[in-house]
């Protein structure tokens, strides 16, 4: 809590220092410079980003004429639903969004929490080797999930979980990732937060879940959404693990919507596809990613 | 930790003394069971927090390590019930047949443009967010997004995008006059289109971590730098991209690494059977998961690549972190 307070002076000063500049900014030469030096190459960026996923969402609503067509318009003229209608009616969309909505919560769930609680064992309870487990889970986040998909796909198959929600979820529960942040997060708390508790004689469960946890929602908002994300997108493993379309998740059936529509006439409909799992992402990215961003370049940024 | 003396000879020396100072003895025995308590105590806490989670990293992640050491010495089909032992061939075949050295050079090509793209544009953005200019939070976030989005979903949106058809591309280059490459069909476009992709959705990454490394660099340096008369252009290749190595080999070292193993959902949908685009995680999926069946193959490409990972992170470690740092 008392770490937020150190921040409060220099935004105060910052503020105070921009003051007189503000009268400068609006000089004709600085005006231009600005604007050439400065905005030209944000627009130019910002379009080649952006302008993508808006010719996405816009076609998406597109009726077929205006896609075949050889001078097509920005926006639709004629607005429609049926490109989504194709959609629902290619793939079982409620099904298969059921499918990835489960997926993605309760395997980012459970990691979490694993996280949570690995990161607290790292740091707080004392046993020899602990440094050594650390670095066996340091060495897990460098393998891509290309190396162990044929071995896991074995395992899974083994015991029964091709074409089920457990069978996707259960290979990639285990979280180095998250562990990792949680960890350097938790060793730089300060340790007068602990004393206190330790003089109450309080256990590990309780300071793990009334002191420590509380004080790093922000650090666990960062891996949770990370770990949404991630889970969101997922697709080399589901796309493995599942063929029936009843089990499959958002990316994989849209993989096997592109199969079956390869025709110039069906971009609308593979639009409205994309549309489904990428706008929900990017509306939580809008309105998380002071944390996203953090989680995803930690280690960059010291 | 000194304490782990064996208790059997603890109880033997307490037998034998009796007289000298018992209660000294008594204390000492009853502290080192105690700890010894407290440490088999802490040991199934320990167990109970990080237990379950170093249970399924073991089981999917070292376990599938070790078995793929095993399977690559096999020559086995994906769904077979029986498998020949063929020692060394898989690797020996990924060196050497004309197959296998083409999804090195395949992976060269895309690593080198994946990471030269997305970095030396990364920079130049960054280098344009780093100004006090009103929207850069909004640009920032912006540039940023691609790199969260399903690659599933960008890799059918580029596709729309590339066609040679209808896509919006074609329009652009034939305003320009020019035809468009036929980018489904001919290998080198096929790997081309790829790259672009993946630089489209990674550079926002780049031109973040960018920016945090530039706002660090002292501001009275680029001060003094000014005051020696130094531009803009002899400012930046001085001062600012000296300071930004620790940055740039952070980087290198990142993008080589998520090149080689993120690209899969942009490969798998755009080239579906690999046309040209076969790099080293492509291939493993391929191999085993494709039309061959080849999983003994697969697992032996597999071991390659996570042998390659090792090494470019020891080298990481063993140089990079220490050689470049100005400070």
């Amino acid at each position: 809590m008392s770490t937020t307070t150190p921040q409060a002076p220099h935004a105060a000063t910052a503020r105070r220092r921009s003051a007189p500049d503000w009268t400068k900014a609006f000089s004709p030469r600085n005006l231009a410079d600005t604007l050439l030096a400065g905005y030209l190459p944000i627009v130019v960026a910002l379009l080649i980003i952006v302008l993508p996923l808006v010719w996405m969402i816009s076609s998406s609503f597109k009726p077929v004429n205006e896609i075949v067509t050889l001078a097509p318009d920005f926006l639709p003229q004629n607005p429609t639903l049926e490109n989504y209608e194709t959609v629902d009616r290619r793939i079982p969309l409620l099904t298969v969004l059921q499918n990835s909505i489960i997926v993605t919560s309760v395997g980012s769930a459970i990691k979490v929490l694993l996280a949570i609680t690995t990161a607290y064992a790292l740091v707080f309870i004392r046993v020899p080797g602990a440094n050594l487990i650390f670095l066996g889970i340091l060495v897990a986040l460098m393998v891509p999930p290309e190396v162990s998909m044929l071995p896991n796909f074995m395992t899974i198959e083994a015991l029964g979980g091709r074409n089920t929600l457990w069978g996707i979820i259960l290979p990639g529960l285990g979280t180095a990732f998250g562990t990792f942040l949680l960890r350097q997060h938790f060793k730089a708390l300060p340790k007068e937060l602990f004393e206190a508790a330790d003089l109450d004689g309080a256990g590990h469960f309780r300071k793990l879940f009334q002191i420590a946890v509380p004080v790093s929602l922000p650090a666990i908002s960062t891996v949770a959404l990370v770990t949404i994300v991630n889970e969101w997108n997922s697709f080399l493993w589901p796309l493995i693990i599942t063929d029936s379309r009843d089990k499959m998740t958002l990316p994989v059936a849209l993989n096997q919507l592109r199969s079956v529509e390869d025709t110039v006439a069906s971009y609308g409909i593979l639009m409205a596809g994309a549309v489904l799992v990428i706008v929900p992402m990017l509306i939580i990215f809008a309105m998380l990613q002071r944390y996203i961003v953090a989680g995803l370049t930690q280690g960059a940024v010291k | 930790m000194t304490t782990t003396a064996s208790p059997p000879a603890l109880g033997r020396r307490d037998s034998a003394e009796p007289s000298g100072a018992p209660d000294e003895h008594q204390l000492e025995i009853e502290r080192r069971r105690a700890r010894r308590r407290q440490r088999s105590k802490n040991w199934s806490l320990f167990l109970l927090f990080a237990g379950p989670n170093i249970l399924l990293i073991l089981a999917f992640i070292y376990y599938p390590l070790a078995m793929n050491v095993w399977y690559s010495t096999l020559d086995w089909r994906l769904g077979a019930p029986s498998a020949d032992p063929v020692g060394l061939a898989n690797y020996q075949r990924f060196f050497t047949s004309p197959s296998g050295l083409e999804v090195w050079r395949v992976t060269g090509i895309f690593t080198f443009g994946a990471v030269a793209g997305s970095m030396v544009l990364g920079l130049l953005i960054a280098l344009v967010l780093n100004k006090k200019i009103p929207g850069r939070t909004f640009a920032r976030t912006a540039v940023f997004s691609p790199y969260v989005l399903s690659g599933v979903g960008v890799a059918l949106v580029w596709m729309f995008i590339f066609d040679p058809q209808r896509g919006a591309l074609m329009h652009i280059l034939n305003r320009f006059g020019i035809d468009s490459p036929q980018w489904f069909l001919d290998p080198d476009a096929n790997l081309w289109m790829v790259i672009i992709v993946y630089v489209w959705k990674n550079l926002g990454y780049c031109a973040v971590v960018f920016l945090a490394g530039l706002q660090s660099i002292p501001r009275d340096l680029l001060e003094a730098a000014t005051i020696d008369r130094a531009g803009p252009v002899r400012r930046f290749f001085s001062v600012v991209l000296p300071l930004l190595t620790p940055t740039v080999f952070f980087l290198l070292v990142t993008n080589i690494i998520f090149s080689m193993t993120n690209a899969f959902d942009i490969l798998r949908v755009m080239t579906p059977t690999g046309n040209g685009t076969n790099t080293i995680i492509f291939e493993i999926y391929l191999q085993s998961f494709g039309q061959f069946n080849r999983a003994g193959y697969s697992a032996a490409i597999a071991v390659v690549l996570f042998l390659t990972l090792l090494i470019i992170t020891a080298v990481q470690l063993r140089f990079v972190e220490r050689k470049v740092h100005y400070q």
